[in-house]
């Protein structure tokens, strides 16, 4: 144990500290998702309209957000927004900010996946069968398109989670930074500590995604069938 | 924003943005042949290799970078493999796009109906032309968008080897932040240069899903 700086984690509440930080990296997340779905089904539904200007504009939103990579995202919130405008973020809410704004892009795109999958002659047989926009929406095609969303939206939790492990780039006090603290505090007791406490998050960053994954295969799977 | 500044922050960000290429590059080249390695592991079914690939898959998927190369760079020496921060970053992107990519992979080849190589195995092909004439053609033409997803997502992961002390952009930037205080400056010039490293890829990538398909293989 003491070889590979296990021993540490069981020293006062170290352990404890570490779920604490783990806590807030999964608020986090947890956060940005339940604002990301709602606000990704707005936007997904919105790419689907016939409006080309509209599409234009969230098609760029879409892929800006993309193609940077989620730690500039971070710098841009947190550095930028305090020189451009003023502001004076703290780590976890520029965190929030920024996972929002790249959670409801990515949502918005599996939504109109998901929308556009739905092959044409659902749309032209509710009509041909007399129901209404409203109806066709609420029973024809909804119910179809959720079957596709619910596994992939799923998997955005997941993907999420770990996105979140960057915060610690932006100075948020998370999981990997309650390490490094127990790691420097326990230097000379245990100076193998580096091994055992990365190992541990490594391994709670598993547990903790590990089953939601399992899940969207799971649900995948049975959608399809 | 002040052009001397940016003049003067430009070469730094050139270096870095090198060293960002250099070693998103190698990562996603061993990245592929991991992957590869793992799907035929997979797809042939090699009795506990297929396990040893399977349990990599999922501690590979369900872990950010980050904490890898945190255990690589820092975890690891405490047990006698000491790595400079380098070949520390292209082993973290390595383990990591594996199994990203094996599963590219590995869908690409579930997607190939059996009754595909029964059919070139009737025609008297052994299994290993039908593999290479028949299957591998479908399958990995299938996996093309997702394989260009993960080679985009590879390259954006790189943002995290600032964590292990290598100096990419991401670092550049944060210690020029840190130095002069040119926030606006320093921030542009990382968002021009991952534009220009990204945006070629990216539309690169939706050139070969298309030629892909209108080859008429893919979905």
């Amino acid at each position: 144990m003491q070889a590979l700086g296990l021993d540490v984690l069981f020293k006062g509440k170290n352990f404890l500290r570490l779920l604490g930080g783990l806590g807030v990296a999964l608020k986090i997340s947890l956060i940005s998702v339940a604002l990301s779905i709602p606000l990704g089904i707005l936007l997904g539904i919105l790419m689907t309209r016939r409006n080309r200007v509209l599409r234009a504009i969230l098609r760029l939103y879409l892929e800006a957000l993309r193609i940077m990579p989620q730690m500039v995202l971070l710098f841009l919130v947190f550095f930028g927004t305090t020189r451009a405008l003023g502001w004076d973020l703290d780590g976890e809410t520029a965190s929030v900010i920024v996972f929002t704004l790249w959670g409801t892009a990515e949502m918005s795109d599996l939504v109109r996946g998901a929308l556009i999958s739905i092959p044409k002659h659902q749309y032209e047989s509710a009509e041909a069968l007399g129901l209404s926009k409203a109806q066709m929406h609420l029973y024809i095609i909804l119910p179809q398109a959720i079957r596709r969303l619910v596994p992939l939206s799923i998997n955005l939790i997941t993907r999420m989670i770990k996105t979140t492990s960057l915060v610690l780039m932006i100075g948020v006090v998370e999981v990997i930074k309650v390490a490094q603290q127990i790691i420097e505090a326990n230097r000379m007791v245990s100076p193998n500590g580096a091994f055992g406490m990365y190992l541990t998050v490594f391994l709670l960053y598993f547990i903790a995604c590990f089953p939601i994954s399992l899940l969207a295969g799971k649900l995948e799977k049975s959608f399809r069938e | 924003m002040n052009a001397a500044v940016l003049q003067e922050y430009l070469p730094l960000y050139g270096k870095a943005a090198l060293l960002t290429i250099r070693l998103g590059i190698l990562g996603v080249l061993l990245s592929i042949l991991t992957g590869l390695f793992c799907a035929a592991v997979q797809y042939l079914k090699i009795p506990l290799l297929k396990t040893i690939v399977r349990v990599y898959i999922e501690l590979s998927r369900n872990t950010p970078l980050l904490i890898q190369l945190f255990f690589i760079y820092y975890g690891l020496p405490k047990i006698g493999i000491r790595t400079d921060p380098a070949v520390c970053g292209v082993a973290g992107l390595t383990f990591l796009g594996g199994s990203y990519m094996a599963e590219a992979f590995r869908s690409g080849l579930e997607s190939i109906p059996p009754i595909q190589e029964e059919s070139a195995l009737s025609l008297g092909m052994t299994r290993i032309q039908a593999a290479v004439h028949v299957i591998l053609p479908q399958a990995l033409s299938v996996s093309v968008p997702a394989f260009v997803a993960n080679v985009i997502f590879l390259l954006k992961e790189t943002s995290v080897f600032s964590a292990v002390s290598l100096m990419d952009l991401m670092f550049t930037a944060k210690d020029l932040i840190g130095l002069y205080y040119d926030t606006t400056e320093a921030l542009f010039l990382l968002v021009v240069f991952y534009l220009l490293m990204l945006l070629p890829v990216s539309i690169l990538g939706s050139i070969i899903e298309k030629k892909v398909r209108y080859a008429g293989f893919g979905t």
